[in-house]
């Protein structure tokens, strides 16, 4: 543990980032975690509208236990270029997020199962997770999606405003 | 009646623990105590205001900070609520006389249940800060519970 918690703006979307959507598009950046539904949900909406989505990892694992080891998961998938689309598979399909799960989907992807299972367990992968969650922390993140957009902040499920004001952000 | 303010001595009170056994005023001496209140266990959030807080029970901890939920709930609901969300934050209940504690502290609301509040209680039991969320629906980040520890520290 250590280190701060207190509250600090939300860090911009940087190198250290997954980043995905239209070259140029403004971005966004949503805090998530893989077992949460309404971050499936909201998944979904941003994928249909012209913004860049950086996703950052908030598992809290009293809610939602298999969170932390799906964040692993995307990342150790990450290490061989597959982060998205691990990222992808686990929100597709939430109720099976169990460790043979996760390696049914590695399989799938053609990753090598070996890299990916020491990956996952790996301390930095772990760290990483954490770092993201404890940022979050400082930000305000209180609950799972939190979305930021022009240094806003929108908790839980967004109102169709939200959406709408996105949709129209490059027109 | 807004929640009890900052520099305000804690109201006297009484709530049961998980064992029935009594908190009271006396208690909040020679610690940092952050009472939780929260409206109803079991209350539907995708994730768990108290599963958040949860997550850096350690680093209050390190602070010297105590944290305690708070609802009318009897007992034996918040027992099952903490098993069910998987936490270790102690929980009191304000179930008899039914939220007593909540209206000494002012956070009860007018439908029979807590705000959803945050009390930070100094080791003089002298109330260090407080925030009630707009609404019951908002939850509070946790950073704002280190802010508070911070500024306490000062």
């Amino acid at each position: 543990m250590g280190g701060d918690l207190s509250s600090a703006p939300v860090a911009p979307v940087g190198p250290a980032d997954h980043v995905r959507g239209p070259e140029g598009a403004p971005a966004v950046v949503v805090y998530g975690d893989y077992e949460c539904p309404f971050c499936a949900a909201l998944e979904l909406r941003l994928g249909e509208l012209p913004v860049r989505v950086a996703f950052r990892h908030f598992p809290v694992r009293g809610s939602h236990p298999r969170a932390f080891p799906a964040a692993c998961a995307a990342e150790a998938a990450g290490r061989q270029g597959a982060f998205w689309e691990m990222h992808d598979a686990l929100f597709a399909d939430q109720g099976r997020l169990e460790d043979p799960h996760l390696w049914a989907r590695a399989e799938r992807l053609g990753l090598d199962l070996a890299r990916f299972e020491a990956d996952r367990r790996d301390a930095t992968v772990a760290a990483q997770i954490t770092a993201d969650f404890r940022a979050g922390v400082r930000a305000g993140v209180p609950t799972t999606p939190t979305l930021f957009h022009a240094g806003k902040r929108h908790a839980g499920r967004l109102d169709e405003a939200v959406f709408e004001r996105l949709a129209n952000l490059g027109v | 009646m807004p929640v009890v303010a900052a520099r305000q001595p804690a109201p006297d009170f009484s709530l049961a623990t998980s064992g029935g056994d009594p908190f009271t005023r006396a208690d909040l001496e020679g610690a940092i105590t952050v009472l939780v209140f929260y409206p109803f266990a079991f209350s539907p959030v995708c994730t768990d205001q108290l599963s958040l807080y949860n997550e850096v029970r350690a680093d209050l901890a390190e602070r010297g900070a105590s944290l305690y939920g708070v609802s009318c709930d009897a007992v034996w609901s918040q027992q099952a609520f903490k098993e069910k969300l998987g936490v270790e934050i102690e929980q009191l209940s304000d179930f008899e006389p039914k939220g007593a504690t909540c209206r000494a502290f002012g956070v009860l609301h007018p439908g029979g249940f807590p705000q959803r509040a945050l009390v930070l209680i100094g080791p003089d039991a002298v109330v260090r800060w407080s925030y009630e969320a707009p609404s019951p629906g908002d939850l509070p980040g946790a950073n704002l519970l280190f802010d508070a520890l911070e500024e306490l520290e000062r």
